[in-house]
């Protein structure tokens, strides 16, 4: 009897966590199925399927317009940290010299920043390379987080490499570049995968910078076009269009972690930092 | 085809002298066998000859070159691991050519050395496979010949046998004698911590303790003149016999050593020592018999054939003369 | 990288593999120079000077002014100016402690429970755990429009449970009501973030050997006890690794609090402060001395705790 009751609470918790976790996406994803005044009653279960909302969105060249420089700016920070990532780490993993914990400390430090107090500096940078208001402001000020969190998830991948892989390959007389050209990226792609994709959701949700460097909503990212979303007046915030646009841009990052789960648990648990 | 001289040669980690001042000679085509208990500095020794640990001092010669600043792949040595360390994205031919490749080899050459070494070894059959689908005896010959493919001046394995079962291990260590007959002009360098197979593949046996050279010879130098009561202890299964105190005082040493063989069994009243069998072991070809004659660890005394003695039994035993090994207080032979 | 004795005759393989990693390492410490380094030295200097937006270049030394500065009346009255003085940073600074520490702590123990949850094997555990990822792939801005429409003063769904449950007996304007502004903001960010606690507690379970919690209940040791005495120690490591993580991200916290409570006094912390005055008051230079401010308790925080050398963050303990 004891055990049964036990059980029955166990499973009930459960049922409690998964319902905290999914039930505000799933509200916000009825809530974008409503229009006109059905939005404004309460509903537990969808009641409706309209795409008035949806429609909106699309029709909004500004929203479609802000996808277009979210993704590009995204790709661009991600492909350059990792190009830099790569060698970095390998000499951070696998190479002995003076310094290194210090190095990697400093680097750790770095991912840590408040990044507002590189604000003002970031801002002046920003100005004086005529890039205010350009995605590069933003590929350039996102680098301040993208490029120590690949640098360290990549490095403690890196180390957990075999020594003795790497000493064959000196044996076979592989210079360090083709050490990792041609023994340790054919081995860590899947990390490679997942450490752009973390850093990827990472640049995705960046808020700050793109809200300060950024000033028509033709350059807006879409984090920063969601926020700034509103109607008329405080009172007028069009909620079933914003309830829309947040599915559109969250669900293909909710199928990417699902698909990479496993995958992201281990690069989350590995850098021990937050994408 | 090398011929190797360590002149000197230390290593330290840190401020930690690990390798203390080795001189040893190699010759060309000797298969050379560095043995010794864990943490004797064996393999340490190995990657500095390999290039893979920096020198801290002294001198390394190949051919009478001094090497210790060239880099693995220009000293013409090629390694087999211990957890063979194969490629795991590349196929069974892709480990083997690697090098060559690396080399920028010609084609057609490559192509040539991967077959012969994978005829050598019978492993043509498996050149489309990864490193995955094999078992652990090819994995382990796909690693000797990536190793021959480089055709190496010096061979060098690093306890190549240690990741394989007991049967495998047998079979292997057969393989890798045949290598060494077909490769005679090859020096090989070969670690382990198994005095089994330091005794059954060396020419010449190098025993190290602490990062210092305690004897060097031939299998049978090392089994039948031990310099030292270590060496003594770590040749030979079961251990030779070691006694102290009033046992070494009849013979005037401190330590006097006997192998099993050679104690006898004397049912006169002429035994030398007598005592009480604690336990036999009998593996049918040989038994071993522990007799507590009051030392601190009984005495083992080893019989043709299957013995079996109840144990309680009180028998006497005497050492075989000519066979009495004398070691002085600082654990030295003497004579 | 570091000064090497050099031998005659060609270079080693270690020397090679160092100057490797020169080159290796050069770039990306350019780059982080660039982007990281070089931006805060100039926060910091324009801390110091009287800089504003429009006239970047234009700013003056002024010392310590935007800091702390005082100016003696002729009646003898002193009169302190400086953001040291301000009590809107100090209310930020409360504000921002405040969040930091109860989200953490509120984090942790949940984190804790949903990983110990995770720990047990059961029917659909992959289910669960694809769904507390949800939470965490949600942009953080997405979540706190999400809440800010559940926690809606008249159409929100939370006030409409709470009056189902008789919880509260009048609708509560979650967001915009000084009293409960913090809550709902500590809500929303408990909700994204104790994933990644959790996840991470789950990794330190993993990592604990099975054998002992067997031993352990051979010995007939109570679950709670084994808990405090056997699991708790073992995942100490991971957890100050996971909870120095999150404390360092809720002390710099801002776009949560910018989007779901807009101008409330009662949630404005350090970050939201400094950027207001940065950037929409152009009162820049004072901005730049309130982030100078913010990035000096956080280096503060980071330096303890490695001084303190309990948590080997960089892994490199072992190696």
């Amino acid at each position: 009897m004891k055990y049964y009751v036990q059980e029955t609470c166990f499973y009930l918790l459960v049922l409690i966590i998964v319902i905290a976790s999914v039930f505000p996406f799933y509200y916000a994803i009825i809530t974008s199925f409503k229009a006109g005044t059905a939005l404004f009653e309460v509903d537990y279960l969808p009641t409706s399927f309209n795409l008035a909302n949806y429609a909106e969105v699309f029709a909004s060249p500004n929203f479609i317009r802000s996808i277009f420089n979210s993704v590009f700016i995204a790709s661009a920070t991600v492909g350059f940290a990792m190009f830099l990532a790569i060698t970095a780490s390998y000499a951070l993993a696998r190479v002995r010299f003076q310094g290194r914990g210090l190095l990697l400390m400093t680097i750790l430090a770095v991912s840590m920043f408040p990044q507002i107090a590189v604000l003002a500096g970031l801002f002046e940078l920003v100005r004086f390379l005529g890039i205010f208001n350009k995605p590069w402001a933003m590929i350039l000020s996102y680098t301040i987080f993208t490029l120590p969190f690949t640098v360290w998830v990549l490095t403690t991948f890196m180390r957990d490499l075999p020594m003795e892989i790497e000493e064959a390959a000196i044996v076979d007389g592989a210079t360090p570049w083709q050490i990792i050209t041609k023994v340790f990226l054919p081995l860590l792609w899947p990390a490679l995968v997942t450490t752009g994709l973390l850093a990827f959701i990472g640049a995705w949700n960046e808020f700050l910078f793109a809200l300060t460097f950024t000033a028509s909503d033709t350059q807006r990212t879409v984090p920063v076009a969601i926020a700034l979303l509103s109607g008329s007046s405080e009172f007028e915030t069009p909620w079933g269009m914003l309830m829309a646009a947040s599915v559109i841009v969250t669900v293909p990052l909710i199928i990417l972690v699902l698909i990479f789960q496993k995958k992201i648990v281990a690069g989350l648990t590995a850098g021990g930092v937050k994408g | 085809m090398a011929q190797i001289n360590l002149k000197g040669l230390r290593k330290s980690f840190g401020s930690v002298e690990v390798i203390h001042g080795i001189d040893l000679e190699i010759r060309k085509g000797e298969f050379m066998v560095f043995v010794g208990p864990s943490g004797c500095g064996k393999s340490t020794l190995l990657r500095l000859i390999a290039g893979l640990e920096e020198i801290s001092a002294g001198d390394l010669e190949f051919d009478e070159k001094r090497v210790n600043n060239d880099v693995p792949a220009k000293r013409g040595i090629a390694m087999v691991f211990q957890s063979y360390a194969l490629y795991p994205h590349m196929s069974v031919y892709d480990n083997m050519a690697f090098g060559m490749k690396l080399a920028k080899s010609n084609p057609g050459e490559i192509k040539e050395r991967v077959h012969n070494a994978a005829k050598m070894l019978q492993i043509d059959h498996l050149m489309d496979r990864k490193p995955k689908q094999l078992s652990g005896g090819q994995r382990q010959r796909v690693a000797i010949g990536r190793a021959i493919v480089r055709d190496p001046r010096v061979f060098l394995f690093d306890e190549p046998l240690s990741n394989l079962d007991a049967a495998l291990r047998v079979a292997t260590r057969l393989e890798i004698a045949k290598l060494h007959q077909n490769m005679k002009d090859v020096t090989m360098i070969y670690v382990t911590h198994d005095q089994v197979e330091a005794m059954t593949l060396a020419d010449r046996i190098c025993v190290l303790r602490d990062g210092l050279v305690e004897q060097v010879g031939t299998p049978d130098e090392l089994y039948e003149k031990p310099a030292s009561v270590f060496v003594a202890g770590f040749i030979g299964s079961p251990k030779m016999n070691l006694l102290q105190g009033a046992f070494s005082h009849d013979f005037d040493c401190t330590t006097v050593g006997i192998r099993p063989e050679h104690i006898e069994i004397q049912t006169d009243g002429a035994a030398k020592w007598r005592g009480k069998v604690v336990h036999t072991e009998n593996l049918g070809s040989d038994s071993f018999i522990f007799v507590d004659i009051g030392h601190t660890e009984p005495v083992i005394v080893r019989q043709i054939g299957s013995h079996r003695i109840p144990v309680g039994t009180e028998i006497g035993i005497s050492p075989i003369d000519q066979h009495i090994h004398r070691f002085d207080e600082n654990d030295q032979i003497i004579g | 990288m570091t000064s090497y004795p050099q031998h005659s005759g060609g270079q080693s393989l270690a020397a090679q593999r160092r100057k490797a990693a020169f080159w290796f390492l050069a770039p990306m410490l350019a780059a982080l120079f660039f982007v990281a380094a070089w931006p805060l030295l100039r926060t910091i200097y324009f801390s110091f000077t009287d800089t504003t937006l429009t006239n970047l270049y234009g700013g003056e030394w002024i010392g310590f002014k935007n800091y702390l500065s005082y100016r003696q009346l002729s009646s003898g009255r002193v009169i302190w100016k400086g953001t040291l003085v301000d009590p809107a940073w100090w209310n930020a600074v409360w504000n921002t402690v405040r969040f930091s520490v109860i989200s953490v702590a509120i984090e942790t123990v949940l984190g804790i429970i949903v990983a110990l949850i995770l720990h047990r094997n059961f029917v659909g555990r992959g289910w669960v755990r694809a769904a507390i990822l949800i939470p965490w792939a949600i942009p953080t801005i997405v979540s706190a429009r999400m809440w800010g429409w559940m926690l809606n003063d008249q159409f929100g769904i939370i006030n409409d449970i709470l009056l189902k449950l008789h919880l509260i007996e009048t609708k509560i304007a979650w967001t915009a009501n000084i009293e409960t502004a913090m809550t709902a903001v500590l809500i929303v960010d408990v909700w994204k973030t104790t994933p990644f606690m959790a996840l991470l507690c789950l990794a330190g379970l993993q990592m604990v050997p099975k054998d002992i919690y067997e031993a352990a209940r051979v010995d007939g040791v109570h679950p709670i006890k084994v808990f405090f005495r056997i699991t708790l120690p073992l995942i100490r490591p991971a957890l100050m690794v996971a909870i120095i993580f999150r404390t360092l991200d809720a002390l710099r916290i801002f776009d949560l609090i910018y989007v779901l409570t807009p101008n409330s006094k009662a949630t404005k912390t350090m970050s939201v402060i400094a950027r207001e005055n940065l950037i929409d008051f152009d009162k820049f230079a004072y901005g730049a001395a309130q982030s100078t401010i913010l990035f000096a308790i956080i280096a503060v925080f980071v330096s303890a705790y490695i001084w303190l050398g309990k948590v080997d963050l960089a892994g490199e303990g072992d190696r």
